[in-house]
């Protein structure tokens, strides 16, 4: 389905730190948002983080990010490190006039075919024309991430990615990012609200409560106590059920892929 | 030719819509409408200490908005006042500050309406290379900025996370606006600056799917409404600021008319196709 031109050779990136963060914190007034958060990512990695709605999730990514300063801690950042974003909100209201096109190229210059790679690779290429404020949830989310992906980034960094996404277009689209990974060699750090349905494609979770609870590989991390306090057992317990066998693939507009 | 302060009067106001419609856009895109005016109301304080300095008046109105631009920015970052309570006060404290010093300037002859609403007899044949010289300089910057500016405006932080510096950006449109404020206040006076700004733009929405078109058509309606308001004002005898501002007006609610979009109806009727030969593909395959 897809193929990106760029092939990168994932062999030549590794051994490289992209982002490191040592014991960073954010503080606003007399509150802090989050403390002690240390994680690193390497290139071809998938780095997940979970927790609840205020846990500090898009906080940490945003300092990661060079967005927001820690007011502790050592942040690192690779030189000249190329990202791609997709952040938790992007408002594009009426007054913008903003194609899909247009928007593809917000950053960079992108030629006209890395513009149809990157949609095509998103199955958005039929929204090419038209305009961001008239998009659905779930389309918008994938021209997101087409538009992020488009400057074959070093590090990818995805805020809750699959919001307006049904569940079937939701595993599909995490198998997405999956290949993504595996084409670019890039670094990944997913941002999710439920470990169970990114855990097949995730090397290391970080569970954040405002501070780090528990780190490790998914399975490690599930069977934690901490992550048991923090989601209760019914969630842990239920982590065996992405790995339902599908009978027939969906697309990632939820539509049921025709056998070929 | 500029012997004639009509003439001149026109190709000052041109110049001005020129610049000021691809402003207006940002103004519009990122909510500065406040901020815009609140430039302008400082303006006045420029006038006033530039008569009593005895000063260049364009040049001192541009440092006072720059300066203003700046106070605005630390005192948000300081301070536990909201924006707009804090834009609120210095828009009028610099205005009052203005009325307050000119009234002291017994010594002058101060035309206090063309200050606030324009006047086309004001426009000198130097004040017209100021308009065109700082407009071609506003409009260079701002093309060069351009795509960065846009990117901060769509989204501020995915701007920041790909390698843009928004702080120093943010600072150049600043002093761009401060600038278009200082070269317009003449013509269209104090207090109607803002809606130079913003109708054009808002014209321009309706017709535009791009940005960049969006700037360009916003200077075109902005120097459509410059020569009919003038013209306006001419024949009536009314000033300049507002005619300019009803003719701009008028724009506005012409665009407001059910009239075929042409560009969006094009646009539609071609993602219309190809959505329909994508999923006739679609259903080629299935079968």
């Amino acid at each position: 389905m897809i193929n990106f031109h760029f092939q990168l050779n994932r062999q030549k990136r590794a051994d490289i730190v992209l982002i490191s963060l040592e014991n960073a914190g954010v503080r606003r007034s007399d509150k802090w948002l989050v403390r002690g958060v240390t994680m690193q990512i390497e290139p071809g990695e998938i780095v997940t983080m979970i927790g609840p709605n205020g846990s500090g999730k898009s906080t940490t990514a945003k300092i990661a990010l060079g967005i927001i300063k820690a007011d502790e801690g050592v942040t690192y950042q690779k030189e000249d490190l190329s990202v791609g974003y997709v952040p938790q909100k992007l408002d594009v209201n009426w007054t913008l006039p903003l194609s899909v096109n247009r928007f593809l190229r917000l950053t960079n210059a992108a030629s006209k075919e890395q513009m149809q790679q990157a949609l095509l690779a998103t199955e958005t290429l039929h929204l090419a024309n038209s305009q961001m404020s008239k998009l659905s949830g779930g389309e918008f989310q994938r021209v997101l991430l087409a538009r992020a992906i488009i400057r074959n980034p070093e590090l990818l960094v995805l805020d809750e990615p699959v919001q307006g996404i049904d569940f079937n277009g939701e595993i599909a689209l995490y198998k997405l990012i999956d290949d993504i990974r595996d084409r670019l060699g890039c670094g990944i750090l997913l941002i999710s609200h439920d470990l169970h349905m990114v855990m097949s494609t995730t090397d290391r979770v970080l569970c954040l409560n405002g501070h780090v609870c528990c780190s490790g590989t998914p399975a490690t991390v599930a069977s934690s106590k901490e992550f048991k306090s923090l989601f209760g057992h019914h969630a842990a317990s239920s982590l065996a059920f992405y790995e339902h066998k599908h009978d027939h693939e969906h697309q990632l507009d939820g539509k049921i892929k025709s056998a070929t | 030719m500029l012997d004639d302060f009509f003439t001149r009067a026109l190709i000052g106001g041109v110049g001005v819509a020129l610049v000021a419609g691809p402003i207006g856009c940002f103004i519009i895109w990122r909510r500065l409408a406040y901020f815009g005016d609140t430039l302008s109301h400082s303006a006045l304080l420029g006038i006033a200490l530039a008569l009593l300095l005895e000063i260049n008046i364009t040049l001192t109105v541009f440092l006072i908005s720059v300066l203003v631009s700046f106070l605005l920015l630390l005192l948000q970052r300081r301070a536990t006042l909201s924006s707009d309570a804090l834009l609120g006060l210095l828009a009028h404290s610099t205005l009052a500050l203005g009325l307050v010093v000119l009234a002291f300037l017994t010594w002058v002859r101060v035309d206090l309406m063309g200050f606030l609403f324009g006047d086309i007899l004001a426009v000198t044949a130097y004040d017209l290379a100021t308009i065109w010289g700082g407009g071609i300089i506003a409009l260079a910057v701002l093309s060069f900025i351009w795509n960065s500016l846009f990117a901060i405006t769509v989204n501020y932080d995915l701007a920041t996370a790909e390698g843009i510096k928004p702080e120093i950006i943010n600072m150049i449109f600043t002093v761009i606006v401060a600038a278009v404020i200082a070269v317009s206040m003449k013509l269209v006076g104090v207090l109607l600056i803002t809606a130079l700004l913003i109708m054009p733009a808002a014209t321009a929405r309706r017709f535009s799917t791009s940005p960049e078109w969006m700037a360009v058509i916003a200077a075109v309606v902005g120097s459509v409404s410059v020569l009919i308001g003038l013209n306006g004002s001419l024949k009536w005898d009314t000033p300049a600021g507002p005619s300019i501002v009803v003719a701009a007006l008028l724009c506005f609610i012409v665009s407001l008319l059910p009239l075929p979009n042409l560009i969006e109806m094009k646009k539609r009727g071609f993602t219309r196709i190809a959505n329909l030969l994508v999923k006739a593909k679609e259903n080629d395959e299935a079968s």
